[in-house]
């Protein structure tokens, strides 16, 4: 029988066992829409092409699903750009199919029409125009593959009008072959032994933790090898959930923001095992003084990672899941005293920890709110309640990784490598829609909550009972800390008005807004906005001159360290 | 330090501009950068000379082996290969010197491809080595207009690109 692209398209998700995706209609995919019209494809209408992709690597990053999301040509296309290039720095497997005009009218500058494949080149692991309709359902598989596996990222698919409306015998393909496409897998084993050897042989080791660890799903075999050898563990934004924070060998987050003991220990280690981290900037600081004196094993399935910032002694290419196992099942054969071994730099991390813990000065009981405080309650009340939170950009994300516990993986969902402003209310709603009981909490500015704030009629209208936490204080929060800091304390552009009034505006959209003015509301209204059966607006109008620290200064190293 | 990097790619639409916005994005440098079709009409080869340190270049190679499309990356500067770049020139021939720009293309082994009244186009192929030694040598005597291809490379012996015993794309380390 033969189908058209459009049923193509639908049928193939089906076979793929896809159960959400994310979209907004619009000229060019109409086809589309009229195949997904009581289909049993389940599609979530948006208000915005850019919520939309948002809300696809949101409930991406929660399930270790594929995200998939459909948009319009033009402009639909190109507000998905920021959401890919997100997608992208952050290794989340998405599909983002876009609608384009017919193929004959390619590059005529046809109504609507963008070159999107042209526009998102750099910021995709791979795109396809799709010219034929025959080649559809292959291209559908190959996107699928190649955005799930191997280093994860974005794939852009891009539909042009005639081909959804072409016909073609329908036939899914059962597997893929790319004839230059085979990402390594398992770690090589002398790689791997001599990693362990340095293991044995190192006497202040940390293990530097990335968002690899999350996507290769290896936390529970990372957690063995911790426990077992007694190596200390942080973790950068991306890798926040990948060992539980509250463990005597958890040092929380690294770098700029990160915590005195992590900078310290990774100052002063001998061997450093970075482990599906990139040695981004905002870790290492100034790049020629992080980490001086130690041996480097990286781990990563991105042989182009190793390498880029950092040397690496010992590098090993492939999945981490299967590196843990193996270095497991040698720490398993071996019979080093691990606890005996690492008991003096154990010792020194205790009294870093205890020296320089995370700290603020709490407010007094009618003063104005701190924000850390918020973050400090949210987490008492949701504990226990395994929550999943997502993050905006900029202060409140700081002090969100800072001052929440985590106890397992995907519970985090931050803009990492890009910092969108705007990605943390839709990828909590992406996380909600893959789960609607799970209690789901968006921790955000004032600022940047604003950016995608449309998607609150996308809640109301699916269901998606996402509690918000915006810390108002009327700042752009980040950008005035460093004017205070860096530049003279003028403080251009980053004092906002406290414009819209955030329990009025939930109102308006039929959610519920509650506002905390006060120390003592802080707990009510949390209280009170997590048992609520709807979306929730909470609003904390919290102290404008609070700063994040400790702080590395950009470019600085951990001597430059800001304590608070 | 210069070197010569022989790629295999999909024959498709776009692939080339994947290979160069990567090297723009990245910050890369191209030297020259050639593509043509080979022996099999669905894999081009392009051929590009770039310059930078050995991280620099290590990079490039491991960001060129993560585009979907290409097959296979070689850097042939260590390895013995075989370069050649084609040159047109064109140049002002006058009285006086028309027997002199003969003489030097002889030398050269060049080809005189085009004469005019006032103009001699010259075809010259070679390593660059040579394709910039007769540049240097016809540009006195009035040099008008150059044309490049770039340079191609192949690695000398029987040994091919595309065979398996050459490091394979991703390999364990």
């Amino acid at each position: 029988m033969k189908l058209s692209g459009a049923q193509i398209f639908v049928e193939s998700l089906l076979k793929e066992g896809v159960d959400l995706i994310f979209g907004y209609p619009g000229g060019a995919v109409l086809p589309l829409y009229d195949a997904l019209y009581k289909s049993k494809l389940k599609h979530l209408r948006v208000r915005h092409e850019q919520g939309a992709v948002h809300m696809a690597d949101g409930y991406s990053r929660a399930t270790g699903r594929c995200g998939i999301c459909v948009v319009t040509s033009g402009p639909g296309a190109t507000n998905t750009v920021t959401g890919i290039a997100n997608a992208y720095m952050d290794s989340i497997p998405l599909l983002v199919f876009t609608g384009q005009v017919n193929v004959e009218m390619i590059g005529n500058d046809a109504f609507q029409e963008a070159d999107i494949i042209g526009i998102t080149r750099p910021c995709t692991k791979h795109s396809f125009l799709v010219r034929d309709v025959r080649d559809l359902a292959k291209t559908i598989k190959e996107g699928l593959y190649i955005a799930t596996t191997g280093k994860p990222g974005p794939v852009l698919i891009d539909l042009p009008k005639n081909v959804l409306l072409a016909t073609a015998d329908f036939s899914y393909p059962k597997s893929v072959s790319i004839r230059s496409y085979h990402p390594t897998y398992e770690g090589h084993p002398a790689q791997i032994k001599k990693a362990f050897q340095a293991i044995k042989s190192a006497s202040k080791p940390v293990l530097y933790i990335g968002g690899g660890m999350i996507t290769a799903n290896a936390g529970k075999e990372l957690y063995k090898f911790a426990m077992k050898t007694k190596i200390p563990v942080t973790t950068t934004l991306m890798g926040m959930g990948a060992f539980p924070s509250d463990n005597a060998i958890s040092l929380g987050m690294l770098g700029m923001h990160g915590t005195y003991s992590a900078n310290m220990a990774v100052h002063e280690t001998d061997l450093l095992l970075a482990l599906g981290s990139r040695f981004d900037d905002r870790v290492t600081g100034k790049l020629d003084q992080f980490s001086p004196s130690s041996k480097v094993v990286h781990v990563d399935i991105d042989p182009g990672s190793i390498g880029k910032n950092v040397s690496a002694d010992i590098p090993v290419v492939g999945d981490l899941l299967d590196i843990m196992k193996k270095l497991n099942q040698h720490v398993q054969k071996d019979k080093t005293g691990w606890k005996e071994k690492h008991k003096d730099w154990l010792t020194q991390i205790a009294e870093w920890k205890k020296r320089y813990p995370l700290k603020y000065k709490p407010a007094k009981k009618d003063g104005k709110i701190k924000p850390q405080q918020v973050i400090e309650a949210i987490d008492e009340f949701a504990k226990d309640k395994s929550p999943i939170y997502s993050t905006e950009v900029g202060q409140a994300q700081m002090w969100a990784a800072q001052f929440l516990s985590f106890t397992e993986p995907r519970t985090f969902l931050s803009s990492g490598g890009l910092g969108t402003m705007g990605f943390g209310f839709p990828a909590a709603l992406g996380a909600q829609a893959a789960d609607q009981k799970r209690l789901v909490i968006c921790i955000a500015g004032d600022g940047s909550i604003q950016m995608n704030i449309q998607e609150l009629a996308t809640a109301i209208e699916n269901g998606l009972n996402v509690k918000v936490a915006i810390l108002n204080n009327g700042t752009l929060g980040m950008v005035r800390q460093w004017q205070e800091f860096f530049h003279g304390k003028r403080y251009s552009s980053s004092i906002m008005p406290n414009y819209p009034d955030f329990v009025k505006l939930a109102e308006a959209y039929g959610a519920v807004g509650l506002r905390a003015t006060k120390t003592s509301e802080v707990k009510s209204v949390i209280k009170k906005g997590l048992s609520v059966n709807k979306p929730v607006f909470m609003e904390f109008v919290c102290d404008p001159s609070e700063n994040v620290f400790p702080m590395v200064p950009a470019g600085k190293t951990v001597k430059d360290m800001m304590l608070a | 330090m210069k070197h010569t990097i022989t790629i295999l790619v999909e024959n498709r639409f776009g692939v080339l501009s994947r290979v160069s916005g990567l090297f723009s994005g990245r910050g890369f440098n191209i030297e020259s950068l050639t593509v043509g079709e080979t022996e099999d009409p669905a894999v081009s080869r392009m051929t590009i000379v770039t310059r930078g340190d050995d991280k620099i270049v290590e990079q490039i190679n491991k960001q060129l082996n993560k585009l979907i499309d290409v097959i296979k990356v070689r850097d042939v500067t260590a390895e013995e290969f075989v370069d050649r770049e084609l040159m047109l020139v064109k140049v002002s021939a006058t009285e006086k010197n028309r027997a002199e720009i003969l003489r030097i293309t002889d030398i050269f082994r060049g080809r005189i491809v085009d004469v005019s009244p006032k103009a001699y186009t010259i075809e010259v192929t070679g390593s660059d080595g040579k394709i910039d030694a007769f540049l240097e040598i016809i540009k006195p005597l009035g040099l008008k207009e150059v044309a490049r291809t770039g340079k191609i490379a192949l690695s000398r012996g029987s040994k091919m690109l595309t065979e398996k015993n050459n490091k394979d794309k991703n390999n364990g380390r």
